[in-house]
Formats: C-alpha cells, sequence, structure tokens
C-alpha cells in the first residue's frame, strides 16, 4: 500500500475516533466526517464545490457504469475496499472502450467503524483515482446501525468518453479470434481467501486490484477496431467470462490449459483449497478477444505494459460446439468448462 | 509445484496410455472408488482417452453423497432450532436436505459457517464459551483423524459446549456391499489413496481373496490414475487378482499409526447407513460412549423423523456403478448442481456434479 506521507493531499486530523450513527444524521457530525475527512482527502475543483451534484461537460459518446464493493475483509493482502471502488469502475468503463473521467463515491459505513480505517481507505481512494486519472466529483455518506452492514459498503458509479477507436462488441466477434488474458489468473480471489476466517494458510500472495484503464487505452490507439471484445473477468473468473461471451457470440470457445497463466503460488493455494482458478475472481487482469492476424502483435505490444506483462493468448473463438467453452487440459484430454453454479465451495478431502 | 506437475507430465500419460492400449485384450470394467478420482478423470478428460475397453465405473466414495440425509435433517435442527453455530465442510452445506440444505438454514439465519478443519471449530467453541459449537464430522477414513483430534483438543481445554456430528463411512465394507450386489459388475477396484494413507493396506487382502479380485491403491494425479489402470487391467490380463500399492510415495503398508491411534482413542466401528445405498453392517464410525459428552447426536434432543428420499433420483444406483450419471432421466434437466435433486449433484467429488460441470465433449 502506498505509504500516507508520499501523499500530496493533507492527511486528514479527527477530534473522534470512531463513526456512530450520528455522522450519518445529515447535521454537524456528518458536516465533520466530511469537511475533515472525505472533502480534505478527495479535494478537487468539482468536488470542492459542495453542490448536490457534479456540473461538467463531455462530448461525444459517452460510457457509463456502476458497481457496488461490499467485499470482506475490507483491508486485505495488497489494497483495501478503497482502491477496489475506484478500480472496478474505473476498469468497466475501459471495457467497454473508454476514457474513465468522473466517479461518484458512496458509502455505507456500519457504526463503529475506526477513523483510522475510514481514513486509510480515503486515502486509497483518492491514490487509486491519482492513477487512474479519474475525479470523484460526487458522493453521499450513510451510517447505519451495528450489525446491519460489515464496516463499510461502497458504491461508484463512473462516466468516461468513448475512445473514438473502440469499436467493442459481441457481434462483432468472429470465429478464428484469439481469446487473451492480461496477467496470471485467481491472485486477487486467492488472497483474499487467504485472510478469510476459518483459514489459516502463510502465503504472499497479494491482490493484483489495478487500473486497467491506460493500458486498454494504449491498446486501442495502436490496434483500435481489430480489439473486437474487452472483459474483465471479476467474479466467476474466467471460466464465467468465456461462457457469457460464448452464449452472447453464438460460438464455441476453445482454451488450453498449459497456457493459462496462473502464479505458482496461486495454484498451489487453489490444490489446497479444491478450487479452481478458472473460477476465481480478478481484479487487475482483463481478457481481450481480437482479430487473429494482429494478436501476437497485439500480446507483444500488451507484455510491455502496465499490468501486461504475464499476458498470453490462452485459445480461439471456434464455430464448433456454439455457446460451449471446451478446455484442453494439460495431459491432452478435452473436458467442457461450464458457468461456475452458486459460490465454489471447498470439498471435504 | 513439485510433486504436482510431475504427475501432469503429458509425454508420462502418453506413455501410460500406449501402455494400456497394448496390454488391454478385452473389455474390462475398473471401479474407482474414491469421488477425488472420479473428478481427476473427468476434469482432467480422462475418460475420453481411455480405450474403449477399459470402463471406469465411478464408487460410493464422495462422503457428501453417502451422508444420510436423515442426518443432514439433524445439523439443519441444531442449527436453526437449537441455535448452535454449526460448523461444516464446505461441499456439506449445499447438499439437500428433506425440506432445505445447511445453506438455505444459513440464509435463514442460521448460524452455519464453512471451515477447512475441525480445529476451527474447537477454537470457536473456546472464544464463545456461552454458545454450543458443533463440528459437522462427515467423511471417510481421510477426515477421521482430524475429527477425532478435534474431540481430543475439546478434552483437554475442558471444553464442555463443543461436540461433533459425527456420520464416518469406511472404504472396505463399501467395496464388500458392490461386490455383494447381485447388479453389480465389477472387475477390478481402484482403491481410494488417500484413505490408505491413513488405515494402510492391510484391511484389502482379505477382500482381495475373498470375492478373487485385483486392488490397486491409487493416487489422483493423471499419471498416478493411468499408471492404476495400467497395473489393474495387467492383473486382469494375466487372470491375476493380487493387492498392489500404486501410490506408493504416500501409502506406507501399515498407513498412519499415530493417525489411527488417535481414531481408536474417539470412534468405535459401527452399522452405517449410506445415503442412496443402505444400511452397511460395520461400516462406519461413532463417537466411543465414554465420550459421549462430545457426540451432537446424542448431547442434544434431535430425534428427527425420517423423511422419504426423492423418488427419481438414481443416487444409489450411480454410487453402486451400476448407471452412470448421465443415465439418469432427470440429470441436467430436473437435477442440476443449482436445484439438485440428490448429493452426488452438489459435492465436487459427486459423481453426477462431475459429469454436469466437465461433460465428456
Amino acid at each position: 500500500m502506498t505509504s500516507i506521507t508520499s501523499l500530496a493531499c493533507p492527511v486528514p486530523q479527527f477530534d473522534f475516533d470512531v463513526i456512530t450513527l450520528g455522522h450519518g444524521s445529515g447535521g454537524l457530525l456528518t458536516n465533520k466526517l466530511l469537511e475533515s475527512g472525505v472533502f480534505s482527502v478527495l479535494k478537487n475543483p468539482l468536488l470542492d464545490t459542495h453542490h448536490d451534484g457534479a456540473v461538467f461537460t463531455l462530448t461525444g459518446p459517452l460510457a457509463f457504469s456502476t458497481d457496488s464493493y461490499v467485499i470482506s475483509p475490507v483491508f486485505f493482502p495488497g489494497g483495501n475496499i478503497g482502491e477496489l471502488a475506484v478500480n472496478g469502475t474505473v476498469n468497466d468503463l475501459a471495457m467497454c472502450g473508454a476514457i474513465p473521467a468522473y466517479l461518484s463515491l458512496s458509502f455505507i459505513i456500519e457504526e463503529g467503524l475506526t477513523m483510522h480505517e475510514f481514513r486509510d481507505i480515503l486515502v486509497a481512494i483518492r491514490t487509486a483515482a491519482d492513477r487512474a486519472g479519474v475525479q470523484i466529483v460526487t458522493g453521499d455518506t450513510k451510517v447505519v446501525e451495528k450489525g446491519k452492514g460489515d464496516k463499510i459498503f461502497i458504491n461508484t458509479s463512473g462516466i468516461g468518453q468513448m475512445h473514438p477507436n473502440a469499436a467493442i462488441s459481441a457481434r462483432r466477434v468472429t470465429a478464428g479470434d484469439k481469446i487473451i488474458v492480461s496477467g496470471p489468473v485467481a491472485t486477487h480471489g486467492i488472497a483474499i481467501m487467504s485472510v478469510r476466517e476459518g483459514l489459516d494458510f502463510e502465503t504472499d500472495i497479494i491482490s493484483d486490484t489495478a487500473n486497467l484503464n491506460h493500458t486498454v487505452t494504449a491498446l486501442l490507439d495502436e490496434f483500435g477496431e481489430a480489439i473486437h471484445l474487452l472483459r474483465d473477468p471479476t467474479r466467476g473468473g474466467v471460466a464465467t467470462v468465456l461462457n457469457e461471451i460464448a452464449r452472447d457470440t453464438n460460438l464455441g470457445a476453445d482454451i488450453r490449459q498449459v497456457q493459462i497463466p496462473v502464479h505458482d503460488e496461486v495454484a498451489g493455494a487453489c490444490e489446497l483449497l479444491g478450487l479452481d482458478p478458472l473460477y476465481v475472481a480478478n481484479e487487475g487482469v482483463f481478457m481481450a478477444v481480437v482479430a487473429a492476424d494482429i494478436a501476437d502483435t497485439l500480446l507483444a505490444r500488451l507484455q510491455t505494459l502496465p499490468h501486461g506483462d504475464g499476458a498470453a493468448i490462452i485459445g480461439e473463438m471456434v464455430a464448433d460446439h456454439p455457446r460451449q467453452v471446451v478446455l484442453t487440459s494439460r495431459i491432452g484430454g478435452r473436458r467442457v468448462v461450464n458457468m461456475l453454479v452458486g459460490e465454489q465451495l471447498p470439498r471435504i478431502c | 509445484m513439485k510433486f504436482l506437475t510431475e504427475y501432469r507430465d503429458p509425454g508420462l500419460v502418453a506413455q501410460y496410455l500406449d501402455e494400456i492400449r497394448r496390454t488391454v485384450t478385452r473389455p474390462w470394467t475398473i471401479m474407482e472408488v474414491c469421488g477425488g478420482q472420479t473428478h481427476s478423470l473427468v476434469k482432467n478428460g480422462i475418460l475420453n482417452l481411455l480405450p474403449e475397453n477399459v470402463r471406469m465405473v465411478h464408487g460410493p466414495g464422495c462422503p457428501v453423497c453417502v451422508t444420510p440425509l436423515n442426518l443432514i435433517d439433524k445439523a439443519v435442527y441444531l442449527a436453526e432450532e437449537k441455535g448452535v453455530i454449526l460448523c461444516s465442510f464446505g461441499d456439506m452445506i449445499r447438499v439437500p436436505g428433506s425440506s432445505r440444505s445447511l445453506l438455505e438454514a444459513k440464509a435463514n439465519g442460521a448460524d452455519v459457517r464453512i471451515l477447512y478443519s475441525p480445529l476451527e471449530a474447537v477454537r470457536l467453541a473456546k472464544e464463545n464459551p456461552d454458545r454450543e459449537v458443533v463440528f459437522f464430522a462427515v467423511g471417510f477414513e481421510t477426515t477421521a483423524p482430524a475429527n477425532a483430534l478435534s474431540v481430543l483438543h475439546a478434552q483437554r481445554l475442558g471444553l464442555t459446549n463443543y461436540s461433533i456430528l459425527a456420520s464416518h463411512v469406511l472404504v472396505p465394507p463399501a467395496i464388500a456391499a458392490v461386490m455383494n450386489d447381485d447388479d453389480v459388475r465389477i472387475q477390478a477396484f481402484l482403491a481410494a489413496g488417500h484413505v490408505c494413507t491413513i488405515m494402510g493396506v492391510g484391511e484389502y487382502y482379505a477382500l482381495v481373496e475373498q470375492y478373487n479380485i485385483p486392488i490397486v491403491v491409487t493416487g489422483f494425479e493423471p499419471v498416478d490414475l493411468l499408471h492404476g489402470i495400467l497395473m489393474t487391467v495387467r492383473q486382469l490380463e494375466a487372470g491375476k487378482a493380487n493387492l498392489e500399492n500404486q501410490y506408493s510415495r504416500v501409502v506406507k503398508a501399515e498407513g498412519n499409526p499415530e493417525a489411527r491411534k488417535v481414531i481408536e482413542q474417539v470412534f468405535t466401528v459401527t452399522d452405517r447407513e449410506w445415503r442412496g445405498i443402505g444400511t452397511i453392517p460395520m461400516s462406519g464410525w461413532e463417537v466411543r460412549p465414554e465420550l459421549a459428552a462430545f457426540d451432537a447426536g446424542k448431547k442434544f434432543d434431535v430425534r428427527i423423523a425420517k423423511a422419504p428420499e426423492c423418488a427419481d433420483c438414481i443416487a444409489g444406483l450411480v454410487l453402486k456403478g451400476i448407471k452412470k450419471p448421465v443415465e439418469c432421466s432427470q440429470f441436467g434437466k430436473a437435477c442440476t448442481p443449482e436445484n439438485p435433486l440428490g448429493a452426488p449433484m452438489v459435492s465436487s467429488e459427486g459423481a453426477c456434479a462431475a459429469y454436469y460441470h466437465y461433460a465428456e465433449v
């Protein structure tokens, strides 16, 4: 995590230690929380107007996206819910082919959250927003009773202008297109699992949460319409996204197990826990379906970009077995990869 | 990953497949006992790579699948009516009881927790002295030592709020039950490697002799499974019936004496009902009478009437290897992992779930 001293924004000082219901009342305490906490950390000209909403000008086609973040635990190896909330929505916009510009930010805080924790989350939000080049321009803070939340829930919505070269659509995917993942899969999900209650394994695995917008923009600058589809395989993992792509395109997807990048420690943890890395959540990885003729060039370029060094071509779209994802296993056997049903549950033995 | 990748080596796999093809001259039916092996066979696409003359039939070794309906109802009852913290391994909580699963009980507000180790449940009991903590102790011989250890650990800590709802099942009586069934035509067994890691191989000699069948103790990785299958077909082709150990890097003849000692301290052999199969004599473990204070079945008044099984589910036939999951009229139609009619569709080790998730192409 970025150390607080490295930040340009002033570290907020609070005269209270814990957030209580009063901080959500709309009165004096709310104002104190906002003034000395939220606004001072997130400071920017649009937010500083303190209006009911933000007023700005954007032209041309826009993308708009929203997501809620309820991750438990709130602090995890490699990050916290704050940067996740920024990166998640930034990445959703990037997957549309947009250049993220403005975000809204809403907190639902369970009373009892310490100001220390809240400050760390705010700082992570600011850092992530700066890194992604977006501004938080409007927001909301509510406080709910103890037991009615899980420390803190965050919603962010984001808006961005479409990249002029972007033509992202399932309709543009054809048989022969190559499927690319931008980096090793399953890292985020396993980092979270490692600190959940009931699990106690020592690991250095940290979440890969990251903003992918600059990387995607660079690819769109260069390859434009040859990029047919972009998706970020968050919940449900790569397998779920592949199934959605197969369903939406009415094509099949053929993938090869040996080509799917997974960090050794992550693969080991998956073995121990009885999880399939294809179904484990990612936060700093995207998938691209691209025209076959530029796939190798695009891959080589992606490997030079931030968060892309571990990228790989994992398979291709095919006319055979429409709407089905088929994996060729390491040993050469073939099997179907289905949509995840419910939650992946650890097996007994 | 050391000790894993070498057992997934495509070159070795190809060599074993070649050797199996060269060895087999006529059709053989082999049962892999353990659900973990079924899962590996299907997940790695091995079933499609084997020659047609080698027919793998999936056995009853899925602990979640054979846990009686009534016991799930009891667990749900303890969680909902007795207000206990009900702890369980993950894949048990989605198995349907007669009215609902533990997962649904959890959604209704019951305190159901997924744990990876029963010792975690003991820790919960220590941290929550005013709550009763029950661990749902199911599984074959493999999980028994940890479950037994949790009881001994709780006893040592002087905890009076910890107990286990035990339904342990044993592999050798299940093999005998399969062989005693007139409808079953199994010619050899791959025995479950991890069960033998605990118990050793001694119990299997009697089965080999009594039923005149080859039994090969086998591991779980592709190379292990194909090696085990090769050892089995070599015996079959030669008309032999011996006990062999493919998984000798993990399984010692005597098993794990320490683990067996712990099991003996806590459990005693009993008749056990197997879901879908019926009661098999001396096929399970229950908590010894002198440790009744740690036996949730005795500690709490959980007399629950026995509910009938779903009439459309052929789990029993699947577990005995008489039918393949895809031969069930409900497979993938009325019965799916989201809405399972029987336990084999739920557990990651259940044959139906394995076929559903990784269906043959």
